[in-house]
């Protein structure tokens, strides 16, 4: 967001639908949610308060630390290779022709299969014995077995998620791109700007903002990620790949502890509103892509 | 960097397109064939999983049904989305990076736990089985999106806009809608498809708030697969289809995408 905006208290008006149909959905679901994790709640009529010692124990188990250790390395991983990646999709898909609308229908293709779809492509296309991805490997020499050896299960959750995800990325990159008006290309070039100058001075400052909510939308979503890994691995082998969401949703679901998994659910909330907070803040505050917009054009 | 650009873009497209035609040969091949051998090119093709989706009021109800909500829930977020973007794009107020940031915080409910409370909700506001009720728990997450990506390009607009239309005599109604609108076709274009897409995979939610008149397509998906003790082959068959209504949005968007913000034309 611009510095030098107006302040006008009157702009409420504008966001007051939002804020009402966004509230409905929200507020009532989570005060429930945080009202069952102090809660012991044997079934709906026999409850009884329990303060903290959920949220206690739930910090204390040592199976929701190691499965809080993989989401992070999971995330970050994801992440490292999305982001860049998407970004020279972008860079690289031609701005106007046939071939752009090729290519983005191409790219959109994998966001709109249905996750536990996507979960059975790659469950069957990485299997060793009837999988394009697996058999190829393996005549390649490489004992590749997702099933059963874990380094392999981790790098094919991997290999999925960028192929499911990167195109969020790319997609709205490309969208930040032509958004560049063509005179600073042609006032660039005249600059005899590098290569890389044009993308860190031309480029970059338009796609600031979107690749701000491209960063948030995946650290949110690849925190969450449960369908996917749910159905290629199952969250083997033995507990390998077993995320939080995984293991929340044994808690919830196969074993109904509706105390302790909404305190869970609370716990899980507050460390990803952390995250994005801590990012959204350090960009917020970095003001250095504006700065050197300015400077460029000075 | 073009050039390295292009390679990656390459490759990226084949890499795309492995699965996606591993996906294609699943839907063209018996059940048995998939798990019993390995080939690249189906010997035995055969369109019986695609005649059984056809033919199966199920499969095609549950297609309308979800339709039915996306398009509902699209409508919905671009209408509120567009003035808070707005807003949010060119005024400060009070609370303003708050109210900003806890809109996101919508998307990071875990859901497993969540799932109840949604359920009792629109239950006792009679709204259980509808389309307006998944159309509206998905605004959650899609409307938030949409004030974050319209405001993301609203705010590359410069106000220089917003004067001139001033200084020319405009209204603030011709302005919206005649001017800043049309520019940010493409942005609108990006986040009606981003709507469309995530409100039709979502399937938590979806199976949450649906009884047996207005199932939709991906609960569709997981039942019949765990009723019949899955086949592969229908399952692939009916992903390839739930690809198509997000294509015609694509296809729909893309010409506004690829025009960018064509700020000469005001």
């Amino acid at each position: 967001m611009a510095i030098n905006k107006p302040y006008n208290n009157r702009a409420w008006l504008g966001v007051l639908p939002v804020l009402l149909i966004v509230a409905f959905s929200a507020v009532i679901p989570l005060m429930t949610v945080v009202n069952y994790s102090i809660q012991d709640i044997l079934d709906f009529n026999s409850r009884f308060y329990v303060g903290l010692d959920w949220y206690r124990e739930t910090l204390q188990d040592p199976r929701f630390i190691d499965a809080f250790g993989r989401q992070v390395l999971f995330s970050l991983s994801v992440l490292a290779i999305e982001i860049p990646l998407g970004i020279l999709v972008a860079r690289g898909l031609p701005k106007s022709g046939a071939w752009t609308s090729v290519l983005l229908i191409l790219l959109a293709v994998p966001l709109l299969i249905p996750w536990n779809v996507v979960g059975t492509i790659w469950q069957i296309y990485a299997r060793s014995d009837i999988g394009l991805l697996g058999v190829g490997l393996n005549e390649l020499g490489l004992a590749f077995n997702y099933t059963s050896n874990p380094t392999h299960a981790w790098l094919t959750l991997i290999a999925m998620d960028v192929w499911h995800w990167t195109s969020l990325v790319a997609l709205l990159s490309f969208a930040g791109l032509t958004s560049v008006p063509p005179a600073y290309y042609q006032a660039a070039e005249l600059d005899g700007a590098s290569k890389w100058q044009v993308f860190r001075y031309v480029e970059m400052p338009r796609l600031g903002g979107v690749l701000v909510i491209a960063v948030l939308l995946r650290l949110m979503d690849s925190f969450m990620i449960y369908t996917e890994p749910f159905v290629l691995t199952g969250g083997g082998p033995g507990n390998a790949t077993t995320f939080l969401s995984q293991y929340l949703a044994t808690m919830a679901v196969g074993q109904f502890d509706l105390g302790p998994a909404a305190a869970f659910s609370v716990i899980y909330f507050l460390f990803i509103l952390l995250f994005c907070w801590i990012f959204y803040n350090s960009v917020m505050l970095d003001n250095t892509v504006g700065d050197n917009e300015a400077r460029y054009h000075d | 960097m073009t050039s390295v650009s292009r390679w990656v873009l390459v490759f990226y497209c084949i890499y795309l397109l492995l699965p996606l035609y591993w996906l294609m040969t699943m839907a063209l091949r018996t059940n048995s064939d998939i798990t019993g051998k390995f080939e690249v090119i189906p010997s035995n093709p055969t369109l019986a999983n695609f005649a059984e989706i056809f033919s199966n009021p199920v499969w095609y109800q549950a297609f309308g049904n979800s339709l039915s909500y996306v398009v509902l829930n699209t409508l919905i977020s671009i209408c509120v989305a567009l003035p808070a973007a707005y807003v949010f794009s060119r005024y400060r107020f009070l609370g303003d990076r708050q109210l900003f940031f806890w809109l996101l915080t919508n998307r990071m409910a875990p859901p497993a736990v969540f799932l109840l409370p949604f359920f009792q909700l629109y239950s006792s506001i009679g709204l259980f089985d509808t389309p307006l009720a998944v159309a509206l728990a998905h605004c959650l997450f899609t409307v938030p999106l949409s004030v974050w990506i319209l405001e993301g390009f609203m705010s590359g607009v410069p106000s220089e806009v917003d004067e001139m239309a001033k200084i020319d005599g405009h209204s603030f109604p011709y302005f919206f809608f005649r001017i800043f609108i049309p520019i940010n076709r493409g942005a609108i274009g990006v986040t009606l498809f981003f709507c469309f897409m995530f409100s039709w995979v979502e399937l938590l939610l979806a199976r949450t708030l649906t009884g047996s008149t207005t199932k939709p397509i991906v609960v569709v998906m997981t039942r019949t697969v765990s009723a019949s003790g899955l086949d592969w082959g229908v399952l692939a068959a009916a992903g390839a289809l739930t690809v198509v209504p997000g294509i015609i949005v694509v296809w729909f968007v893309r010409k506004h995408l690829v025009k960018g913000f064509a700020l000469g034309r005001v």
